[in-house]
C-alpha cells in the first residue's frame, strides 16, 4: 500500500507567525530604539539636552497617534525579543529538551506585556 | 529503524553535549551570542518606555520621580550597556538585511548596496525625526 499522507494530518508550524513579529520588531527596534534610548535615558537625564516638561509630555502622549506608535514600537519590539531571547535559550544553554516550555514563556511575556501596553496606553 | 530491546552501545551514548560556554573560543561564536543578546537591550528599553508613559499618566508627581530615577547610577549604568546593544542590534540587522532580503524592481534585482543604503537613510531619518519632536515639544 503506498504511503499517503493526508491533508489533515500535516500538522502547519506556526514558526513562520513568530519569524514575521521578530522580524517587524526587529526593523522597528533598529530604527527606533537607539536614538529614543540615547535620548530619554542618557542625554536627558546628563543634561547634554534639555529636559522637555511635564505639561509638554502631557501634550505629546495626550494624542492619539503618539501613543499608536509607542504602542507599534513597544509591542513589537517584545515579540523580538521573545523570539530571539527563545533561541538564545535553545543555543547558548542548551534549552533544546524544554522546547515547549522555553516558548511559552517567551512569546506568553510578549503577549501579556503588549495587552498591558495596549490597555495602559488606551486608558492614559 | 528500531534498536529494539538492545540498550548497549546505542548510538546516543555516542553524542557528546558541547559544553555550556562552546561559543567563547571564537569570536565569531562570541559576536553571535552577543548579537542574540542585544533582545535584552531592546526589552530592557521598552519597558523603560512605557513606564515613562504610565508616570506621565499618573501625574507631575509620579512623572518627577520617575525622571529622578532616570538621574541614578543604576539607571544610567543600565542605560548605557543597553544602549551600546542596542546600536550593536541596528547595525548587524541594517548590515544582514541585504542578505535576508531580495527586493526586484522589474526583472532587475536591486543590489545589496542600495539596499545598505536605504536602510542607513531611514535610520537617519528616523534617529532626526525623534530628536526633532523631543527638542521641539
Amino acid at each position: 500500500m503506498p504511503h499517503q499522507t493526508s491533508l489533515k494530518t500535516v500538522k502547519r508550524s506556526n514558526e513562520p507567525f513568530w519569524w514575521a513579529l521578530f522580524s517587524a520588531g526587529g526593523v522597528i527596534a533598529a530604527l527606533c530604539v537607539p536614538v529614543l534610548l540615547f535620548m530619554t535615558g542618557l542625554a536627558i537625564p546628563l543634561g547634554w539636552m534639555d529636559a522637555p516638561g511635564y505639561e509638554a509630555m502631557y501634550t505629546l502622549f495626550e494624542n492619539p497617534l503618539s501613543r499608536l506608535v509607542i504602542l507599534v514600537i513597544v509591542s513589537l519590539s517584545a515579540f523580538h525579543w521573545a523570539h530571539r531571547f527563545r533561541f538564545t535559550l535553545y543555543d547558548g544553554l542548551h534549552l533544546k529538551h524544554l522546547n515547549a516550555p522555553v516558548a511559552f514563556f517567551c512569546y506568553g511575556c510578549a503577549i501579556l506585556f503588549s495587552a498591558y501596553a495596549a490597555y495602559s496606553l488606551y486608558s492614559f | 529503524m528500531s534498536y529494539g530491546r538492545y540498550k548497549k552501545n546505542h548510538p546516543w551514548l555516542y553524542h557528546k553535549k558541547p559544553p555550556l560556554l562552546w561559543w567563547v573560543k571564537k569570536w565569531a561564536y562570541v559576536r553571535f551570542i552577543l548579537r542574540e543578546l542585544t533582545s535584552l537591550g531592546v526589552a530592557f528599553y521598552v519597558v523603560v518606555l512605557l513606564t515613562y508613559v504610565n508616570a506621565v499618566s499618573q501625574g507631575p508627581e509620579a512623572f518627577a520621580v520617575f525622571s529622578d530615577w532616570l538621574k541614578s547610577p543604576l539607571s544610567l549604568g543600565l542605560h548605557g550597556i543597553a544602549f551600546i546593544f542596542v546600536l550593536f542590534h541596528s547595525i548587524t540587522w541594517f548590515n544582514l538585511a541585504p542578505k535576508a532580503m531580495v527586493v526586484h524592481l522589474g526583472k532587475k534585482r536591486i543590489p545589496g548596496r542600495i539596499i545598505l543604503i536605504m536602510n542607513y537613510s531611514m535610520w537617519f531619518v528616523v534617529t532626526a525625526g525623534f530628536f526633532w519632536l523631543l527638542t521641539t515639544v
